[in-house]
């Protein structure tokens, strides 16, 4: 059971709206780079997020780039999971081999702030605020089984190979 | 059942009949990392416990991104880059060798590949019947250490195209068209699979055009047949062996099919921050261009620099545009220098960058102002991505850019044509 709080975020964040390429010069240097956290969709972010807290966002959250600095700046400012009505489909993949939690269900009315309940066994996210609850779609059995293992690097360091 | 393109690739690759919804294990052809994205890619590998690459034959690295390097910790990542490459044996492409996608069309990828890179872009070798996505760090770092990946059939969308464009109309208003209409989440783990009489008319730099943008309607991948077309350009990359035809089965199952008139299409622009913000150019007359950038892996082509060059020989650029061309490879650098395109440009007020992804991603040579305007050639618009969130980008054609350049404000082609 995980429970944290919302900070809302709307459509098509993109990976530059997380980390925009003009912080490229900052890649090797992770601490720093994290400071930028979604500084282009939302400046008062980084200062605003707080471990355990969650993302909840709209569709096609993390469109673009490849770059796996995009959920880990995500990772590194605590963030425990990210709600969307939809990801971008290398982000997501990225997401969950750092170990970050990414649920797809319907999010709109969840408002910044609303404190939140993730029940992982029984699928549902629980709004205290609202006194409302809904449901997430299942991961793929792979995904799972790498973020049981905490993302892709321990999973492989652990079985040597991909087990499907 | 017949078999999707991405089916049949993905069938061959795994040993296994693949069909859509399918989770595959798959060989891979060629994996590669970048100069932004590589560093981690190291680290991730090193972090995993790997001495050696399963490939170092099949394992590529590529100083594109930020060529030559703009600042000092940059160059320290080129450095890791190249000791990386010297201790592991795979091949390194330096700074100024061009934009990793145009070499790995030129150079290395073939039809029925499995290619995996660490930069969205990947799927432009999608043009050339490659099965070829975009990764982050960690998977390729994992690809780089096994040779091998995960990954789940896709759906494919059927996309028939038949005719032929009209004067003044490219590849790149087609694919904006199609991002447009879908939206930039229309393809989703989906692949787009392209078809039809129309292919016929289109050059392979189109199709790299249209593959390379694939992923702006979230696709994981976009395939072209392999067919008389592609084997001519691998005839004229030197590497005739390298081609083996590759259609889909005539009785193959799509999740849907778009059919698209050709010469319907009009010139067409993505307005500030969507990619799927499509408007066409004429409706944007007036809009006031700072700088125009021609370049990147979409349309940085030998192809792309010629309609560019016929639009401004013996003309001058608008005084208040700056006007930046980032040909995508030193083989189309030559070309263009023979060709005479690079002194007609520099007559028309260009400034010629070194080849590399240039403006495109906000990193150095060509960053815009507050409120500035650009008009770029590049796949990406969204906020902040040519390096300041106060600026605003349009994506277009080559000859919508032209146009451009010449008038200050965004300008359908065609008018001047």
């Amino acid at each position: 059971m995980l429970k944290g709080r919302a900070l809302k975020l709307g459509d098509s964040i993109s990976t530059d709206h997380i980390i925009s390429g003009r912080l490229a010069h900052l890649r090797s240097n992770l601490p720093e780079l994290a400071k930028h956290v979604l500084e282009d969709a939302d400046p008062t972010f980084a200062s605003r997020v707080k471990p355990g807290d969650f993302i909840v966002a709209g569709n096609n959250f993390g469109l673009g780039s490849s770059r796996e600095h995009a959920p880990l700046v995500i990772k590194m400012a605590g963030v425990r999971a990210i709600l969307a009505k939809s990801v971008a489909r290398i982000f997501f993949r990225n997401a969950i081999n750092l170990g970050l939690l990414v649920l797809i269900c319907d999010t709109d009315n969840i408002d910044d702030g609303d404190e939140l309940e993730i029940d992982l066994g029984q699928g549902v996210v629980k709004d205290i605020t609202k006194a409302s609850q809904l449901t997430f779609s299942k991961l793929p059995e792979v995904m799972l089984r790498i973020l049981d293992e905490g993302g892709l690097i321990p999973y492989i360091q652990k079985y040597g190979d991909f087990r499907l | 059942m017949g078999k999707t393109l991405a089916e049949k690739i993905l069938s061959q690759k795994s040993g296994s009949d693949a069909r859509s919804g399918d989770i595959v294990i798959a060989r891979i052809d060629l994996v590669f990392a970048q100069d932004t994205t590589g560093p981690l890619t190291v680290r991730q590998f090193q972090a995993c416990g790997f001495k050696r690459l399963a490939n170092p034959e099949k394992t590529t690295l590529f100083l594109d991104h930020a060529t030559p390097s703009p600042n000092r910790s940059v160059s320290n990542d080129h450095m890791l880059l190249h000791q990386f490459a010297q201790e592991t044996g795979c091949l390194i492409y330096d700074v100024g060798d061009g934009i990793c996608h145009q070499i790995v069309a030129e150079s290395l990828a073939k039809p029925e590949d499995v290619i995996v890179g660490a930069d969205s872009h990947t799927v432009t070798a999608g043009a050339l019947g490659a099965f070829a996505t975009g990764m982050g760090s960690s998977d390729v770092a994992i690809a780089f250490g096994l040779g091998k990946t995960w990954l789940r059939v896709p759906e494919s969308i059927r996309i028939v195209v038949s005719g032929k464009l009209s004067k003044g109309v490219g590849a790149k208003d087609l694919i904006l068209h199609l991002i447009g209409n879908i939206g930039a989440d229309g393809a989703t783990y989906k692949a787009l699979e392209f078809s039809g009489d129309g292919l016929a008319n289109m050059s392979m730099s189109d199709r790299f055009t249209i593959a390379n943008m694939a992923v702006e309607a979230g696709a994981k991948v976009g395939l072209f047949p392999a067919d008389s077309t592609t084997q001519n350009y691998l005839r004229s990359q030197g590497r005739g062996d390298h081609y083996q035809p590759l259609f889909a089965d005539g009785d193959a199952s799509y999740e849907r099919t778009i059919n698209i008139a050709l010469a319907a299409i009009e010139p067409t622009v993505a307005k500030p921050h969507n990619v799927d913000n499509i408007a066409p150019a004429r409706e944007l007359k007036g809009t006031k261009i700072q700088q125009v950038f021609i370049g990147t892996c979409t349309n940085g082509r030998l192809e792309d620099i010629a309609i560019v060059a016929s639009l401004l020989k013996g003309k001058r650029r608008h005084p208040e545009t700056r006007l930046i061309v980032a040909p995508a490879s030193p083989q189309v650098l030559l070309a263009a220098i023979r060709a005479g395109y690079i002194k007609t440009l520099v007559e028309a007020g260009a400034i010629i960058l070194p080849p590399g992804c240039g403006a495109c991603l906000g990193l150095h040579l060509g960053v815009l102002g507050d409120g500035e305007s650009c008009l770029s050639t590049a796949n990406r618009n969204f906020k902040g991505r040519m390096g300041n969130p106060e600026a605003f980008i349009y994506l277009g054609s080559p000859a919508t850019a032209a146009t451009t350049a010449l008038t200050g404000e965004i300008t359908d082609p065609r008018e001047v044509m």
